[in-house]
């Protein structure tokens, strides 16, 4: 299998989509001449053109909104969010015409689109610049929410978010754009609403998705060194969400620790949580853990920013309270 | 307007000098104004009194209806917001009697005399505002969400200035597919000060350049934005004027008189099916009716100022022009009469018609289908 980094994975995926479909079209800031700000749509002007590869002016609510109307005239735009954080000048577009417009015209209009940046922190990036917002929009009911971390699950799920009919907040690893893994050739779709056992286990589960799952897989290696077993489950889709997976894996283990960089309140975790009880009460041998991010802005300093983000040490230490030890 | 498809006026190929007219914009900021001469320069148009009966036709079967909807809101039977207009009945009969079947419409929430004019049947127009499984959108959007894509209706929106992007990105769209439609863009004078106007406008101004961007912003300039009139919501009221900051040339139209309407209309949709670029009308109209059915109170406008503009009531233009040419009052009067008989149809219809079915509660929250 090919090696890719995560951006190449993604570029790869739009490319292909392209070459196969007219309608694909691509726009964003600094997208085309530049490059894109990450580099992912790195090439895609020269081989597309600019009809396709649609440099903006900086206005995310204005080109979301087009973006909008060409999907619902069955085009399949592809949204670049320079960074999710800018996308809240988008969200009126977002929540308010993209998730609804299929609801409030009784199925007469459709909006196939995915909007796709970098998510999360860990750059130093401090308080307006870093945002997780998986549980931010995958609250809406007419969105659907990924959050791949391996390039391979970059490719294959950007493969099926393009297909979709349904709009896509596809949510990128911001931090692991260099990262490389083996990316399967060609059409390797990977589906939504499937979450991933990236590891097996047997003594506890742990949830998490996005670039907490390299943490969590450290975490398990570490846990193995004091023979515990855990299982390390990738949600990698929010909305859709794979229940089954997750009910499954805390019926073997009965125990959860589910961790996410962004904060607990009204979070990803919660649900996590609630689902856990709702459907495997009987089977828990421990109260559902939750590790977040801390309850403030994201800070600037480095050592500030480190201790706003999940560690290893909370995570063991969150074993170890489930575990009783 | 039921069954048959809106058609373009034929224009009579003799010239008079009672043609269109364009209010100066003091004018109408201050009052319902007086004819002018059209300051376009632009022939006189004249419509043959069939197709002028027509329009009026139109007129009367919108107004009747937002009178139904009114009472059908005053009894409880019509819930959520309600927003009628009545008054301003000239500029879409005018806009859209030049719809072709590859053009796109998009509106804001004041949506039912589209949705009648692009030929939505209006027992299924009244049936979504009673909420019932026989309108429009299944009773699922409401007044505000009217949606009929195959007359060319693209809604139907409630977020003021939130669909102005998406009429831009659809006239991309019509271009990048190669047809030759063009989007009819509405938005009122209170939406011109939303930040998504001045996106969409510049994306707009930018993409004409290439020809891709065939969008006719048509500017209803009511006054007011519910209770907030243009000079209390900006210090430029030259409100069309805003789109020179985006390239996108304008013009101004009385928007209470149909047949300044219908003038500007023709040479507009033209030029914009024509160029590709985009172009703005700035309608000076009013509403008669309260800004939704529930503003009882009307405080920021006085009984003076509606009567003065009622004195210019757009279908007691048509009507007047009629009369002078020679139709009969009693043909006048059987129209109403028919308009009131559609309407009342209409909301028997309505009445009778079954609430929606509990599961469209879940459904077309997404669409299922698979694509290849
Ligand atoms: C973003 C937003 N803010 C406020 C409202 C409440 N609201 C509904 S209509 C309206 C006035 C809009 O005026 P205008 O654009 O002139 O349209 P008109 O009602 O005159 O047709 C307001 C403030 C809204 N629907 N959306
Ligand atoms: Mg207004």
């Amino acid at each position: 299998m090919p090696v890719m980094t995560y951006r190449e994975a993604l570029r790869s995926a739009m490319a292909d989509e392209m070459e196969r479909d007219e309608s694909v079209v691509i726009l964003g800031e600094d997208i085309g001449v530049y490059g894109g700000t990450h580099l992912v749509t790195d090439g895609l002007l020269d081989r597309f053109g600019p009809k396709r590869v649609i440099d903006t002016p900086i206005a995310e609510g204005g080109f979301t909104g087009a973006a909008i109307g060409m999907a619902m005239m069955g085009m399949r735009p592809i949204v670049e969010m320079m960074t999710w954080n800018f996308s809240f000048q988008a969200v009126d577009q977002i929540i308010q015409n993209a998730a609804k417009v299929r609801y409030f015209s009784a199925g007469q209009a459709g909006v196939p689109m995915v909007i796709r940046g970098p998510n999360g922190g860990g750059v130093q990036l401090s308080a307006q610049h870093t945002h997780s917002l998986e549980g931010f929009y995958g609250h809406f009911p007419g969105l659907k929410v990924v959050s791949p971390v391996t390039p391979h699950d970059a490719k294959g799920m950007m493969l099926t978010a393009i297909r979709e009919p349904n709009p896509v907040i596809f949510l990128e690893a911001g931090a692991l754009y260099g990262t490389k893994g083996e990316v399967p050739e060609g059409e390797a779709l990977v589906p939504f609403g499937k979450a991933r056992i990236a590891r097996e286990g047997t003594d506890v589960t742990l949830v998490g998705y996005g670039r907490q799952v390299n943490m969590l897989l450290r975490v398990a290696d570490r846990l193995a060194e004091d023979e515990i077993s855990a299982e390390v489950i990738d949600l990698r889709s929010i909305r859709p969400f794979d229940e089954q997976t997750l009910v499954e894996s805390v019926r073997k283990t009965h125990r959860a620790v589910v961790v996410q960089e962004q904060w607990r309140w009204y979070s990803v975790a919660s649900e996590v949580a609630a689902i856990i009880q709702e459907q495997a009460f009987d089977d828990l041998d421990a109260p559902v853990e939750r590790v977040s991010g801390a309850e403030a802005p994201a800070p600037y300093a480095r050592n500030l920013e480190i201790a706003a983000f999940p560690n290893e040490q909370q995570v063991i230490d969150a074993v170890n309270r489930v575990l009783y030890r | 307007m039921a069954t048959t498809k809106s058609q373009s006026p034929r224009r009579k190929a003799s010239s008079q000098d009672d043609g269109p007219v364009a209010a100066t914009k003091t004018r109408a900021k201050k009052g319902p104004g007086t004819s002018s001469p059209s300051r376009n320069g632009a022939a006189p148009l004249t419509l043959d009194t069939e197709t002028t009966l027509d329009l009026y036709r139109k007129m009367n079967v919108i107004r009747s209806f937002e009178d139904a909807a009114q009472r059908g809101f005053r009894q409880g039977k019509i819930g959520g917001y309600l927003h009628l207009y009545s008054g301003q009945e000239a500029v879409a009969t005018g806009l859209l009697s030049f719809y072709q079947d590859t053009d796109k419409i998009i509106t804001a929430y004041r949506d039912h005399a589209h949705a009648l004019l692009l030929g939505s049947h209006p027992n299924e127009v009244m049936a979504e505002l009673y909420g019932k499984g026989t309108g429009l959108v299944k009773g699922k959007g409401g007044s505000m969400h009217l949606f009929d894509v195959e007359n060319g209706l693209w809604g139907g929106y409630g977020i003021v200035g939130g669909h102005i992007p998406l009429g831009v990105g659809m006239a991309y769209a019509l271009r990048y597919q190669e047809t030759d439609g063009i989007v009819q863009l509405y938005l009122g004078d209170g939406a011109i000060h939303n930040g998504a106007f001045h996106e969409a406008a510049n994306l707009a101004g930018l993409w004409g350049r290439d020809g891709m961007n065939p969008t006719l912003f048509i500017l209803e300039n009511n006054n007011y934005g519910m209770g907030t009139s243009v000079d209390r919501a900006t210090a430029m009221t030259d409100l069309s004027a805003k789109f020179d900051s985006y390239g996108i040339e304008h013009e101004d139209v009385d928007g209470m008189d149909l047949f300044a309407v219908l003038e500007v209309a023709e040479r507009a949709t033209k030029r914009v099916r024509e160029t590709g670029a985009p172009y703005a009308i700035e309608a000076m109209t009013y509403r008669i009716a309260p800004h939704g059915a529930a503003d009882f109170l009307e405080r920021y406008r006085t009984k003076e100022e509606i009567a003065e503009w009622r004195k210019r009531d757009p279908i007691g233009l048509v009507e007047a022009r009629l009369l002078e040419s020679g139709v009969a009052e009693a043909t006048l009067d059987e129209i109403k009469t028919e308009a009131r008989a559609v309407v009342d149809e209409a909301v028997k219809f309505a009445e009778e018609s079954p609430d929606p079915a509990l599961e469209e509660l879940y459904t077309d929250v997404y669409d299922e289908g698979e694509r290849g």
